[in-house]
């Protein structure tokens, strides 16, 4: 699969990541030669294998449904760039 | 040109756990801002989630009651999208592999007529915080107690074809929920809301329509409302030529209108891809025996018992049982009067009546299962007629004495010596020749107003029958 300077760009903003143009051409080629790579898999017969959903056999363990945090609200938002109210302060989302 | 409405709903209700679902932080809803939002909640590095047990079982729960298949190995997603309230940029949550499948619930429409919609999935994901758009300096609060909490979001196969149907089968999930004890369905809490996805079609035709998603609607009748409005919008847009955009619109109560929120195709990629901080949960038959052996009475069953115990219609046991609040207080009432059609009529009559002009539940009804089993005992036996009991359950329903005290406190109690009817009866005989004269000479309806003269007389307090049957004797 060869992917074009679009899907780069598509890429890029659904990540938030900002690029240069300068540089598209490039993450284009890398990009092309990983999933390049990643398809050479499919030649692989997986007929009756069990889709893996993750690397380590074992399952999840589960928790006991009891209240362990306590309110650490002031120690969390030593590092928030602004807050009021208790509130986390962001730049505004909507109109 | 005629048209077939098409719905499916996506249900979000929040499971009743103490913590939330990766972490030890409480879910108890009203808290002081971000006060409850621990690092695990606010996505900070280094965190790892781990699975809280009550939420699996109250999924299983859920899966076992709609006859669906619990899977005995279900998987967590990450579902990718930035937005301020989500702090890790993506929300766990499950896409392939998710915890409930292919289950279904039957709703009862008009006339009795009961209709199979099917649940596609149920799976288990957290909640995001919350965005306060309120002016900040021009900023966005965030609060992020909400972050984190479980929810149990339950798809329907587009298998509504009218407002009136997804209302019947949101009720009834919510109903289901509560009976289940696994979501206290407070709907202006936001602990049970729903999004709609409607399309049009014409009448006959196989293709699905373009649909739109209704995002985010917390209660009853904007669902209705919002579906009808925006199954208007597409049949304009079409018969006008143009075409119905895939997109999210949001429902907007104060104008009655939709509007678009946003284009599915710039919002809908969510790359989504197994969570590798969470392992695949595992089910076995032993655990899936032991949930299904608590299962309460569901709200089916009970209907069925109330038909069969209590000689009730199909259509008075559904309204009873529609919610376990109202069942319940049934029950109690029944148990004291051991009178199931006179109960069922005052709760589901007066009661709701009253219940809802005032917009409480049945759980905070001002007169209680006891004291209305109190005014019903009277009433079956004879010491008030069902008219009086309407000024005795008023009294109840501004107070809070018991139906005897206010009986004998008002005079309340019927007539039932027939020596003093028949007294009243023998004046009215002789101070209304005239209609007397009438009567006899055929004109039956005047005998309306002779009971009308009697209870005049009684102020309402003799017993109608004993009325009829005298006057009846005594205009012979």
């Amino acid at each position: 699969m060869t992917l074009k300077k679009q899907d780069v760009e598509n890429i890029a903003h659904l990540a938030r990541l900002a690029i240069n143009q300068a540089d598209i051409p490039s993450y284009v080629q890398n990009l092309s030669d990983i999933l390049a790579l990643v398809e050479q898999m499919g030649a692989i017969d997986t007929e009756g294998v069990t889709p893996m959903a993750h690397p380590l056999d074992a399952v999840q363990r589960l928790r006991p449904d009891i209240v362990s945090e306590s309110n650490q609200r002031d120690y969390f938002q030593q590092i928030a760039p602004q807050t009021e109210a208790g509130l986390y302060l962001v730049p505004k989302v909507i109109e | 040109m005629k048209w077939e409405v098409v719905i499916g709903l996506e249900i979000h209700a929040q499971l009743a756990t103490k913590s939330k679902i990766f972490s030890g932080a409480s879910t108890a809803y009203g808290a002081e801002a971000n006060t409850q939002a621990c690092a695990v909640d606010l996505g900070l590095p280094g965190v790892l989630p781990v699975l809280n047990a009550e939420a699996v079982r109250m999924a299983a729960k859920f899966g076992l009651a709609i006859g669906a298949n619990v899977a005995r190995r279900s998987i967590f997603a990450r579902k990718n999208y930035f937005y301020p309230d989500l702090p890790k940029g993506y929300q766990i949550s499950q896409y392939e592999l998710p915890i409930v499948e292919k289950g279904q619930i039957e709703i009862g429409l008009e006339d009795g007529v009961t209709k199979l919609i099917g649940i596609t999935r149920a799976h288990l994901e957290e909640d995001a915080g919350k965005s306060l758009h309120e002016d900040f300096h021009g900023l966005t609060g965030i609060d992020l107690n909400r972050a984190g909490t479980p929810l149990l979001e339950i798809v329907s196969e587009p298998d509504m074809r009218s407002a009136q149907e997804a209302v019947a089968y949101m009720k009834k999930i919510h109903s289901l929920v509560r009976y289940l004890d696994i979501c206290d369905g407070n709907m202006q809490e936001g602990s049970f809301r729903c999004d709609a996805n409607v399309s049009i079609r014409p009448q006959g035709q196989q293709r699905l329509g373009t649909r739109a998603e209704l995002k985010n609607i917390n209660s009853f009748r904007f669902v209705e409302r919002a579906i009808n409005v925006e199954i208007e919008r597409q049949i304009d847009v079409i018969e006008a030529g143009g075409e119905v955009r895939q997109e999210t619109r949001l429902y907007d109560a104060n104008k009655n209108e939709t509007r678009t929120m946003r284009a599915k195709e710039e919002a809908n990629d969510y790359r989504y891809f197994p969570d590798p901080d969470l392992l695949p949960v595992v089910l076995d038959e032993k655990y899936l025996d032991e949930v299904r052996a608590t299962l309460p009475e569901l709200p089916d069953q009970k209907q069925h018992r109330f038909e069969d115990e209590f000689n009730l219609s199909a259509y008075d046991a559904s309204v009873l049982t529609a919610s376990l609040e109202t069942a319940d207080y049934f029950e109690q009432v029944v148990k004291l009067t051991n009178e199931p059609k006179l109960s069922a009529n005052w709760i589901m009559g007066d009661l709701l009546g009253a219940l809802n002009k005032n917009d409480l539940g049945i759980e905070q009804s001002p007169v209680s299962a006891d004291r209305l089993g109190g005014m019903i005992k009277r009433i079956a036996d004879k010491t008030i007629s069902g008219k009086i009991a309407k000024a005795v359950f008023d009294a109840m329903w501004q107070g809070d004495a018991t139906a005897d005290a206010i009986i004998a406190s008002k005079g309340l109690q019927q007539i039932t010596d027939s020596g003093a009817i028949e007294k009243m009866i023998d004046d009215i005989i002789a101070n209304n020749p005239q209609q007397v004269a009438q009567y006899k000479s055929g004109k039956d309806k005047v005998f309306g107003f002779f009971v009308g003269q009697v209870m005049k007389q009684s102020k309402g307090k003799a017993n109608p029958q004993q009325v009829n049957e005298l006057l009846k004797h005594k205009l012979k």
